[in-house]
């Protein structure tokens, strides 16, 4: 093999300054090969970020870091500021997570582009326009002659974010890294940046170290994997190794805790207890508190297993390496049942919820008189139904609607138009007394945990605040009361004098839901109610989810961006373009026969945690991005991204309408499963 | 209200730590405690003149010295407290019962209510306050209470708009919309939820207009339109000092130097308390273990 681009040996960070000091990364040992992405993956506070910012030597000054990082023959460790500075620019190409905030909005992108370049003299000045236009185009800009002049607020997120790949890679850098590079962008998109970059990495032979929590996107592109868990790798090895045979107990929790887009479980496998805070490690393995092998043995409890070879280019840090194929084979086959065969049965009845025609149209107001100058349609024209008992996935880029929609239903603002039955009764016409009483049985759980409870009231307090407010305290059985709702949540009783900054965020946002079931709803509206939280966490708050919805026959409309936790959870799924609803159908015919376009390409684009699936999968990149919705395009919303557009879906607008033998309904003039009518054009790659 | 005593005691805490914060409130207290206590402080009478022992330096009798009538200048700058005092107090009273629901309404409703009561609020903003003080002091007469009304009124923009720039910010918070969806009606959520997360920067203001009050009292007195003499005042002190600053320069200087002191404590004391309530909110976010990387 090839000498390592980058070879990092025993990296440790310290962060000092503020009590006693936290350790973030606590011996690392990895390389980096020319033409190699290296995927690191882990929870908040595994030490992965920092570790990427210690080789690029960008910590802040309370960091004290200790160990060797070689790029090539430099020591970055000991190199000066001024060494640093020459390399970041050609050496090391760096792309952040928020492409809004790496672009500096003041100058041209193609000026920012090559920026570095003639900063280090490589370019001339009077080049350095024709150089971006060739690296723009180089990153699949559309019009790249006429971007170059452009400045950031003119590009979407998606191209953003391939600009700065552009950027990271003008100076052709030995070593690139990408720090969560598509965590803020759609699916969709996310899907774009992804093959720009991985084209880009094959075009230039980079080594890559890309960094992540996601571990489709890790199977999708890297070579390798390292896994980290407080401050160290403890899992590392080939992508098809670590997903098809792990040999760390963590890894195996992480795989299992997943939901996934190409199979269906009855349930998730969480990893219990939450992951360690960098100031208050456990002794011994840091993982052994939540380890299902240790079984509480005297060595993980007093000993760091250091990392060993466990194959030929396999390394796990576990004294028990070997007893976790044991583990993997146990709970992956069995438990994982072909989407198909689960389906529940479909709830009779009348509705709960029954939405008809809801549009949300915001005005834009412009000028000195405030003067209405047109309308978003935020929300223009859904309808759904959502059965006692029964979960409703309502999934769609930002931008389509989907949180306006739920809170249009739940009153907290106010719909332009259409009607919203809730139990039989039509809630838009009620005057805000009413509508308060009538919302007692439809609750609303909000995305971020940390700011849906009150900083200054006691946990206790927030979850007793619904009772009190309708004047029920008394009557729902007071403090007991409150203790059951913390009991029904897995929270001990203990904790109901504490506040809620004392909470990490899935401690918070099973709070929020203790809080939403105080006054026994029927109906709850969740909106991205795990989003927020690490892949661990979020299978145990989907679980409790799931064992709630059985306990109290709760119904629930999940609204959400994430397709494989929507395929988990729910028995119906609508999707929204634009504001409407494109198509909706049960749970399994939407997933295996998708018939609008737009959830086709959407389904393939979401990357699946196999990295096998790589070669067989088609891929449908969209073009484009979601289209301005104060300005949307005539006919069908998504006749300019889509791939089976034609003349009619221009002009006519297509109307949402049962699709023949399915239990389907969509809005295309087009609908047809992929292999019927996807195959006459060639949009697939 | 059992949080509301730990996060006060929390705040003191942190307030005390800081020298210059510790020293600032000592000095108040002391100069609360005196006024309050005058008649056991000092021996003398602040208002009976002694006309034998007029403009004395100070002595072990007199330590601040005697005024022209003959009156213990320590004695009146003790008194002299109890009105900036009592000025300060009144002001911050008038202003924050107006001026803090003022911003409450305009911030948690916004639309007209909103446009109404600010343009109000710029209305008053627009008065330069020493001009309006005096002019409602010539319609009123002068007094005690003219005095701290005039002050008060001043007072009211800068609570209305610091009120409202923090409940807008609140207003859009994920639990201000929790508690409506609930069903917790507007005045619950506006003085249940919003007003108590409010507090930080009121209280800094509230430090910032007693210095303002007591300052714009002083100078009122100064220019011969403040609290009516014989009452003792600050203001009035430095104004009658002024005439014998070449025969008995303590007689100004020590009054001043005593109100100078005052004001510096108090806007140290806001500095401090603005600086600690920032450094509490982010102390708050800090339980996610990656925000230890900015």
């Amino acid at each position: 093999m090839s000498e390592p681009v980058l070879s990092v040996r025993g990296l440790e960070v310290t962060f000092i300054g503020g009590g006693r000091p936290v350790p973030a990364v606590r011996g690392v040992d990895f390389d980096v090969y020319p033409n190699e992405v290296l995927g690191i993956v882990g929870e908040s506070g595994s030490g992965k970020s920092v570790t990427s910012l210690a080789i690029t030597g960008l910590l802040p000054d309370t960091a004290r870091v200790k160990g060797s990082i070689r790029l090539g023959d430099v020591e970055m460790t000991e190199a000066d500021r001024e060494i640093l500075r020459q390399m970041r620019g050609q050496d090391v190409g760096m792309i952040f997570q928020d492409p809004a905030t790496t672009l500096n909005p003041v100058f041209t992108v193609g000026r920012q582009v090559t920026e570095g370049q003639v900063a280090h003299g490589q370019i001339q000045a009077l080049r350095a326009r024709e150089r971006s236009i060739e690296l723009l185009r180089e990153v699949d800009i559309p019009d790249p002659d006429g971007r170059v002049l452009q400045y950031p607020h003119q590009f979407s997120g998606g191209m953003r974010q391939r600009a700065v790949i552009a950027m990271a890679m003008a100076g052709r850098p030995r070593l690139i890294i990408a720090d969560e590079p598509t965590t803020a962008l759609d699916v969709t998109v996310q899907a774009q940046v992804l093959s720009v970059l991985a084209k880009r990495q094959a075009d230039t032979g980079a080594a890559v170290i890309l960094i992540t929590h996601d571990l489709g996107v890790v199977a999708e592109v890297a070579h390798r994997v390292a896994v980290m868990y407080g401050g160290r790798i403890v899992e590392t090895g080939p992508v098809a190794e670590i997903f098809k045979r792990p040999r760390h107990p963590y890894t195996v929790g992480l795989l299992q805790s997943l939901p996934r887009i190409d199979s269906v479980d009855e349930r998730l496998v969480p990893i219990p207890g939450q992951p360690p805070n960098p100031a208050l490690l456990p002794t011994g393995c840091t993982f052994h508190p939540r380890c299902p092998i240790g079984c509480d043995r005297a060595i993980c409890r007093s000993e760091e297993p250091p990392l060993r070879a466990v194959g030929e280019v396999h390394h796990s840090a576990c004294h028990y390496a070997e007893e976790v194929a044991r583990l993997f084979a146990d709970a992956m086959p069995s438990d994982r049942i072909p989407a198909s065969v689960v389906a529940r049965a479909a709830a009779a009845g009348p509705p709960l919820l029954a939405v008809d025609g809801l549009k949300v149209h915001f005005p834009i107001k412009a000028g000195i008189l405030r003067r209405r100058v047109g309308w978003v349609r935020a929300v223009d024209g859904v309808s759904l139904t959502v059965g006692p008992g029964e979960t409703v996935g309502l999934v769609g880029e930002s931008g389509c609607g989907k949180t306006t929609t739920g809170r249009a239903i739940m009153g907290l603002i106010k719909a332009t138009g259409g009607s919203i039955r809730f139990d039989g009764q039509e809630v838009t016409r009620l005057s805000p007394g009413e509508l308060r009483k009538a919302r007692r049985h439809m609750q609303y759980i909000f995305q971020d945990p940390y700011s849906s409870l009150n900083p200054i009231k006691t946990v206790g307090d927030i979850v007793a605040e619904p009772l009190h407010i309708h004047g029920l305290y008394e009557e729902m059985g007071g403090g007991a009361r409150i203790t059951e709702l913390f009991e029904l949540v897995g929270l001990p009783r203990t904790v109901l004098g504490r506040y809620p900054r004392e909470f990490s965020g899935g401690q918070k946002q099973r709070i929020g839901i203790a809080r939403a079931l105080a006054l026994q709803p029927r109906l709850l509206i969740l909106d991205e109610p795990v989003a927020a939280l690490d892949v661990s966490i979020q299978a145990q708050i989907i679980n409790l989810l799931q064992d709630l919805q059985k306990e109290l026959g709760l119904a629930y409309l999940f609204i959400a961006h994430d397709l494989s936790v929507v395929r988990h959870i729910s028995d119906r799924v609508a999707v929204m373009y634009l504001g409407r609803i494109v198509e909706e159908s049960e749970k399994a015919t939407l997933y295996e026969t998708p018939v609008h376009p737009y959830t086709q390409s959407l389904l393939s684009a979401v990357p699946v945690p196999d990295p096998d699936a790589r070669q067989t999968r088609r891929r449908i990149v969209l073009e484009g991005d979601i289209p301005n919705p104060a300005k949307p395009p005539s006919g069908c919303y998504f006749h300019p991204r889509c791939f089976r557009a034609t003349e009619r879906c221009r002009v006519e607008e297509p109307a949402f309408e049962p699709y023949p033998g399915l239990p389907t309904r969509s809005a295309c003039h087009h609908a047809g499963p992929l292999e019927a009518v996807g195959s006459r054009r060639g949009a697939s790659s | 209200m059992s949080g509301g005593v730990q996060r006060s005691l929390d705040l003191a805490r942190r307030v005390f730590a800081r020298k210059g914060a510790l020293l600032s409130i000592l000095y108040l207290a002391a100069i609360a405690l005196v006024a309050m206590l005058a008649r056991w402080v000092v021996p003398f009478d602040p208002v009976a003149q002694n006309l034998m022992s007029t403009l004395e330096p100070p002595s072990t009798a007199h330590w601040f010295g005697t005024d022209e009538l003959g009156r213990d200048i320590m004695t009146r700058v003790v008194y002299g407290a109890r009105t900036s005092l009592l000025t300060a107090s009144g002001a911050v009273i008038i202003a924050g019962t107006i001026g803090v629901p003022v911003g409450l309404v305009a911030g948690f409703f916004g639309g007209w209510r909103d446009a109404v009561l600010m343009r109000i609020v710029d209305v008053l903003l627009s008065l330069p306050g020493i001009l309006f003080a005096m002019a409602l002091i010539a319609v009123l007469g002068r007094s005690q209470l003219a005095a701290l009304v005039a002050v008060g009124i001043t007072g009211i923009p800068s609570f209305a708009r610091i009120t409202r720039a923090q409940v807008l910010s609140l207003r859009k918070r994920d639990f201000v919309m929790a508690v409506e969806a609930l069903g917790g009606s507007s005045a619950y959520n506006m003085f249940r939820t919003v007003l108590p997360n409010s507090w930080s920067p009121i209280l800094v203001q509230i430090v910032i207009l007693s210095s303002i009050a007591i300052l714009l009292e002083a100078a009122l007195a100064f220019l011969g339109v403040g609290i009516p003499p014989p009452t003792p005042s600050w203001g009035e002190m430095l104004r009658t000092g002024k005439s014998y600053l070449y025969d008995a320069p303590y007689y100004a200087v020590l009054p001043g130097i005593v109100l100078t002191l005052t004001i510096l404590s108090l806007d140290t004391l806001g500095r401090t308390l603005a600086w600690v309530l920032e450094d509490r909110h982010e102390l708050a976010e800090e339980a996610a273990p990656d925000r230890m990387v900015p």
